[in-house]
């Protein structure tokens, strides 16, 4: 006759497997879980990273490098001797807020392929929506297993300085891979910095990671509606047009000046992170003509600190022989949708031709 | 009900199941179910409705009560003591306004307590007018009846809630621009009222025996069932309050693996189908057959491991106190014909109807003998599926719904007798095969019914059929 369970052993038992379960997790902090996906195998690989706060976008922002990674079709692409292959890196305006992945700068490079050094160029979506300096870095010292032969980087003043260099949700929460980053690239940041969310044997526990397995879930589930709807974040009808009408604050991050204030050591060990051609792009932005634009360009600017920004990074670029492309004051302002530096399609078709312009020159 | 609120009723259930017995089970279970009505119930815009509304749950049930038991019952010490537990209660719900900072048991800050007294002054006169008139009138109970489904009707019409949100706004003065048919929101009440309207026509057809006020209040809004059923018999529900129980071992294990199926189906399994499953926004932004399929297989299981799994805590919960709550599901997407889907799917929702609606309708239909059987039968399938349908909702699509389910019966009885007698299938292969062809083609007849119940218009109903049938892309 079989035994009865017993009601405390049971429990017990539970207990005990759960614990065993919880903490025998922190032994897989080492394994790459994040590269475990359906993207790229059940699901088509996605244009652009995942990023998104709601439901209905179908997507969500998570902080596993490697899931990230996994799920674009870059992850799922592989480099035929056809390709020339171009990564976008930068922020929100590349990632292409408010734009569908055909509209982005990617997408519009890709929709008419063009020609660098007798192959055609594909061009990959890496721009991710928080303004870093040190989460492009971070991306792009990832990006380069994937075979780049040309890294076009776009940024803007906002992403410079150095009073919270870990900022970006994503930087905080990959405290390892920065403090790699630092000792790598001897960046002038302390690996101690409290903004840097280092995780300790018991935030490794599976209670603890639960979150983060749930994202990692998520983020393959959200794959279906990918595959079914082409949908990866909300288009509203309408939406709060860029601020014109400016404050009359000349004020930024508190400087007076921007001499020694800006991440100069991220911006030259991210031009150096990959050993092929780099081209670094001041990113087009909204220049202002409503009130007090004589004070600000825009939301993030005053004038005198963009000015002397502009005249910094071109000295700089060209003490170093960088490739840049200064394209401050390329689109119109009313090719800005939501945001001081968030394109319409037509004003990404613009950017896109003039990048394209530099890609064939830099190879012809 | 949330996470926290099944923890909470595993707890309290199990200490009920351990620590009381006999009446006093009776009564700690009347206290826990009174005072998860106020706490289940969720937000809704309109000020303190989250305590009215349970608290006319409340009223209607006591009135209920009164008018279906005899006229000094009230006196006996038993009910004596269940009003006192119910009205005590509810006192202290809304006394909760002077006591806590922050609202406590309801969603907002309960009304002025000369409010609620006014309340309880008008619910003692209905309830005192409406038993003095029950003592000889039994078209009272009908009354009642008509009342209770007049309530469902605007509950469940979206044209009526809204009219009866922006009435209530009118009252108070509130800007009526901001009325929706979804703020009346009253928990429970589907099945509150199927209870009550339940006990009522058993009072009339004089089978209902006689159930003090703690029995019959704890039935009609026993705390794990009271959100979403399943929806017991009030004898068969009595009998097991008066049955000797003590929580064992054994039981509780059956309980505790009850919630945890229960817990795995909605938590884990329905919940991730939700995020793929059909709804209004992908039925516009999906234009592939194959994917229009997954999202509508998606919707099919996540509706049947959500509500299975709701079914499964609240049977769990109910045996750590000792009641065993009838089944709601029974493998219904593995049965081979929709005659066996419609006994294994909501099966107390389907009993329920058939008892109260169905069964007398075919009485009074087969006094015309002049209808054909077959007209009968389609019109008693029709009318049943589509009463269950505006159960759920009087929408378009509910009704669409109901139509759909009433032909597919009717369809299938029909095929039924004529396959008894032309068909005599003897090869046990054959027999597999007609088997598992039934269970498919059930299950996706089923499926496509979920097309109009999944979505608010029938316009995009026939967007994702044509999707489906890969005539529009």
């Amino acid at each position: 006759m079989q035994n009865k369970p017993r009601l405390f052993a049971v429990i017990l038992k539970a207990t005990l497997l759960f614990v065993l379960f919880n903490f025998a997790f922190i032994f897989t902090d080492n394994l790459p879980l994040g590269k475990l996906s359906l993207y790229n195998n059940i699901f088509p690989g996605r244009e652009r990273f995942p990023f998104g706060e709601t439901r209905e976008s179908y997507n969500l922002s998570l902080f596993d490098l490697d899931a990230m990674f996994a799920s674009h079709v870059l992850a799922g692409t592989t480099k035929t001797s056809n390709e020339y292959r171009v990564f976008l890196i930068g922020d929100s305006s590349v990632w292409g807020t408010l734009l569908t992945p055909e509209q982005t700068l990617a997408g519009q490079l890709n929709v008419n392929p063009i020609s660098a050094c007798g192959k055609t160029v594909r061009a990959y979506n890496l721009g991710y929506p928080t303004i870093s300096l040190t989460k492009d870095l971070m991306i792009l010292d990832q990006a380069k297993e994937y075979q780049p032969d040309m890294i076009i980087w776009l940024t803007t003043l906002e992403a410079f300085p150095e009073d919270k260099p870990f900022e970006s949700p994503l930087v905080a929460n990959n405290a390892e891979r920065i403090r790699d980053l630092i000792f790598k690239y001897e960046l002038n940041a302390s690996v101690k910095d409290p903004a840097l969310n280092y995780l300790s044997q018991q935030d490794q526990t599976f209670v603890s990671q639960r979150r983060a397995v749930a994202d990692l879930i998520r983020l393959q589930i959200y794959g279906a509606l990918w595959a079914s709807t082409g949908i990866d974040q909300i288009y509203p009808e309408n939406y709060e047009r860029a601020q014109t009408d400016l404050e009359a604050s000349d004020d930024f991050h508190g400087l007076t000046n921007l001499s020694d204030a800006l991440a100069i050591d991220v911006l030259d060990a991210g031009m150096h992170a990959v050993p092929v051609p780099t081209i670094l792009v001041n990113e087009p932005m909204l220049i202002s003509n409503g009130l007090n634009s004589d004070v600000r360009y825009n939301f993030f600017y005053p004038r005198w600190a963009y000015d002397a920004y502009r005249q910094q990074i071109a000295e700089l670029a060209a003490a170093q022989d960088w490739h840049y492309l200064d394209l401050w004051n390329l689109v119109p302002a009313d090719e800005f949708t939501n945001s001081a530096i968030h394109l319409t399609p037509d004003g990404e078709t613009l950017l896109a031709n003039k990048l394209a312009e530099a890609i064939r020159s830099t190879c012809k | 009900m949330g996470l926290i609120q099944i923890g909470a009723s595993i707890l309290t259930a199990l200490l009920v199941g351990a620590l009381t017995r006999g009446t006093w089970r009776t009564y700690a279970l009347l206290a826990l179910s009174v005072l998860a009505v106020y706490w289940f119930q969720p937000v809704v815009p309109l000020r303190s409705f989250d305590f009215w509304l349970p608290s006319l749950s409340l009223a209607l049930v006591v009135l209920v009560w009164f008018i279906t038991s005899q006229i000094s019952a009230w006196k006996s010490r038993i009910n004596f003591i269940g009003l006192s537990i119910i009205i005590g209660l509810i006192t202290l719900v809304d006394l909760t306004r002077y006591i806590f900072p922050q609202p406590f048991l309801t969603g907002t800050t309960p009304p002025q307590f000369i409010q609620f007294i006014v309340f309880v002054l008008i619910v003692s006169l209905a309830i005192f007018a409406f038993t003095y008139l029950s003592r000889n009138n039994v078209w009272l109970l009908s009354l009642a009846t008509i009342f209770l489904l007049s309530i469902l009707f605007i509950l469940k019409s979206p044209t009526l809630s809204l009219q009866a949100s922006i009435f209530f706004r009118s009252l108070a003065n509130r800007p009526i621009e901001n009325a929706s048919a979804l703020d009346l929101r009253w928990l429970g009440f589907s099945y509150i009222a199927f209870r009550l309207i339940h006990v009522l026509r058993d009072k009339q057809l004089g089978r209902l025996p006689e159930l003090t006020l703690p029995e019959f209040a704890t039935y009609v809004v026993f705390f794990p069932s009271l959100s979403a059923g399943p929806i017991d018999r009030a004898e068969r529900f009595a009998g097991d309050l008066k049955k000797d129980f003590s929580l064992t071992q054994d039981e509780t294990l059956l309980a505790g693996q009850r919630i945890i199926i229960g817990l795995f189906k909605k938590f884990v399994i329905a919940d991730a189908l939700a995020l793929i499953a059909l709804n209004d926004a992908l039925a516009v932004q999906v234009h592939t057959t194959g994917w229009m399929w997954i999202h509508l297989y998606a919707y099919a299981f996540q509706i049947y491991f959500d509500f299975s799994g709701y079914t499964d805590i609240a049977i769990g919960i109910a045996r750590l106190v000792g009641i065993k709550l009838p089944e709601n599901f029974a493998a219904p997407y593995t049965k081979s014909n929709l005659t066996q889907f419609w006994s294994s799917w909501h099966i107390t929702l389907t009993q329920w109807i058939r008892a109260y609606f169905f069964n007398p309708f075919n009485r009074w239909i087969r006094g015309y003998k002049s209808i054909p059987s077959w007209t009968m039968i389609l019109i008693g399938q029709l009318a049943t599926m589509l009463l269950i349908g505006l159960w759920h909702g009087i929408t378009f699509n509910f009704i669409l719904w109901g139509a759909w389910h009433g032909l597919g019966l009717f369809l299938q009885n029909r095929w039924s007798d004529l396959a008894k007698t032309r068909f005599n299938i003897n090869n046990p292969r054959l027999q597999t095969a007609m088997q598992l062809g039934g269970v498919l083609l059930t299950f996706h007849f089923v499926a496509l019914g979920w097309v109009f119940f999944a979505l608010s218009e029938p316009s995009l109903s026939w967007q994702v059929l044509s999707v489906l049938s890969g005539v529009s892309r």
